[in-house]
């Protein structure tokens, strides 16, 4: 089984490196120049002085803590009030238009105004990764705490269990499998909006790194960041997701509560 | 020795009621599940409900536990209006597997019970403890409800139940999706711990000889609406025995009686 495994994953491996060679000894035999372009020898050796001379790594650490701390403020928020849309009915009709309304507004949308009240930097990075993380976490945790067995409710309330420790003892846990999946959900949104964020406007992170490149006419260092980025996006969701295996097993896949 | 029989039986009937259903009515969604019901249980008594499926049997125990309202009418304990739940009455749900918490052990399940209670952190173990011990599920403090078998879950629960101290005990067909051999086991359990507490009992079945060979009393309910159709004492000698209560004349009796009027209910 695992053995498969392993053979099939070398052989999904085969056709993008063939493709790569092909496209290297292309470059190569037609002697590429392009501003957009740039063969995968040349990629590597721009990804490796970018390293050698740090600035990849201090463009990673721009734009993580921007994602990260954007993610955890909007995680919070959304998980706030999906919990507590998801408790009361009257609460969540009351707040659907509102909600509904403000929802599809696309987050870089907020950049002029968060331009204008915050300037550029971390804080108007963090917002506006925020509002777009929010949605998703209050969405999913809603239709978790919904989905709660209501059994439990009723154990609960049998017990005259006080309103705090209900939520902290019984809902949050029954609903955490799947809030941990809109965790994960939003994680890739928070690194997705931060780049987009560097590249429209803010001089941080890797965003700007690869504008830099662009309009210093290095397609080799563009494409490097590129693939640092994919590289970082996919780390990322593997660690997630083995987070996710580790806390709550099986059940956690299908987005059921055990 | 008649005489004083009964004496007690006056006593006992003279009582105030714990939990009292008066002219209870409730509507769901449009329909009339529960119509006219008054009911009294007297403390210490065990009374069973039986039905056919849709007459209720269920909804009356959540009125009792307080987790329904009544459209009309009271449903009063100790005197009291039943406006919300109390500590004092615990309820045992049928589903085991969906009212213990999947991400607790044993302990922790029960100790959810203390925890509502208030009871300081310090004091919970030894409590713990003992209540598993009194379900006989000592030595299983560390398992998972789902590394447990069915009736080892239920057990749990009624663990859990008992340790809210309960004047009144309500259970909701407990032992439905247990094999028989299990049931029979966990029905004289709980008459020896109900005996021992001194709870009510209010007991929701559809096993027509498990209402008779548990209760004081069996409550016949009709369907659509829920109403009382019958009401028999059962007047047999406790403790009660699977083989030897089971046989007597007075329990094949009331046995026919509950049969036909469940057959009536249904044609």
């Amino acid at each position: 089984m695992n053995l498969g495994n392993a053979k099939d994953k070398v052989k999904a491996l085969v056709l993008p490196l063939a493709l790569l060679l092909a496209f290297e000894a292309w470059a190569r035999a037609s002697d590429l120049q392009s501003d957009s372009l740039a063969p995968p020898s040349a990629i590597i050796t721009a990804l490796a002085g970018a390293f050698a001379d740090l600035s990849i790594l201090a463009a990673t650490r721009d734009t993580l803590f921007s994602a990260f701390t954007g993610l955890a403020l909007g995680s919070m928020i959304g998980l706030a009030f999906g919990i507590a849309f998801g408790i009361s009915d009257v609460l969540n009709r009351l707040m659907e238009v509102t909600i509904e309304a403000i929802r599809p507004i696309p987050s870089i949308a907020l950049l002029p105004i968060a331009l204008i009240a915050l300037g550029f930097g971390y804080r108007m990075e963090i917002l506006i990764v925020a509002f777009a993380c929010v949605w998703p976490v209050l969405i999913l945790s809603r239709a978790a705490v919904r989905g709660i067995e209501p059994r439990l409710i009723e154990v609960s309330r049998a017990l005259r269990l006080p309103g705090a420790q209900r939520v902290w003892k019984i809902i949050i846990p029954a609903a955490l499998p799947r809030i941990f999946v809109a965790f994960r959900l939003s994680a890739g949104i928070a690194l997705i909006v931060a780049v987009t964020v560097e590249i429209a406007i803010n001089p941080l992170g890797l965003g700007a790194g690869i504008m830099l490149a662009q309009q210093a006419l290095r397609p080799d260092l563009m494409l490097a960041y590129l693939v640092w980025i994919g590289i970082i996006g996919y780390a990322l969701n593997i660690l997630l997701v083995v987070a996710q295996h580790r806390l709550f097993g099986r059940a956690a896949l299908s987005g059921d509560s055990p | 020795m008649v005489v004083t029989a009964i004496r007690q039986e006056v006593t006992v009937s003279a009582l105030p009621p714990q939990i009292a259903f008066a002219d209870v009515t409730l509507d769901l969604g449009g329909r009339t599940i529960i119509e006219n019901l008054s009911l009294g249980v007297r403390p210490g008594e065990f009374l069973c409900i039986v039905g056919a499926s849709g007459c209720g049997k269920t909804t009356a125990l959540r009125l009792a536990a307080g987790l329904y309202q009544p459209t009309s009418g009271k449903v009063n304990f100790d005197g009291q209006p039943m406006t919300h739940p109390r500590r004092e009455i615990a309820i045992v749900f049928q589903d085991y597997g969906k009212a213990l918490l999947p991400w607790r052990n044993a302990a922790g399940n029960v100790s959810l019970a203390l925890e509502a209670a208030g009871m300081p952190a310090a004091r919970r173990p030894a409590r713990i403890e003992e209540l598993l011990r009194t379900v006989g599920l000592p030595g299983h403090a560390g398992k998972y409800p789902t590394e447990m078998s069915g009736g080892m879950q239920q057990r749990l629960q009624i663990a859990r139940c008992l340790a809210q101290e309960p004047k009144t005990l309500l259970m909701d067909e407990p032992f439905g999706a247990l094999d028989a051999m299990t049931r029979q086991g966990l029905q004289d359990e709980v008459l020896a711990l109900v005996a021992a507490s001194g709870a009510s009992v209010i007991f929701v079945t559809h096993d027509l000889d498990e209402a008779i060979y548990l209760g004081d009393r069996v409550v016949g309910l009709l369907p659509h609406p829920g109403r009382i159709g019958i009401e028999l004492t059962v007047n047999l000698p406790r403790p009660r025995d699977q083989l030897s209560t089971r046989e007597t004349p007075e329990f094949l009796r009331l046995r026919r009686q509950l049969f036909d009027f469940i057959k009536a209910t249904e044609s």
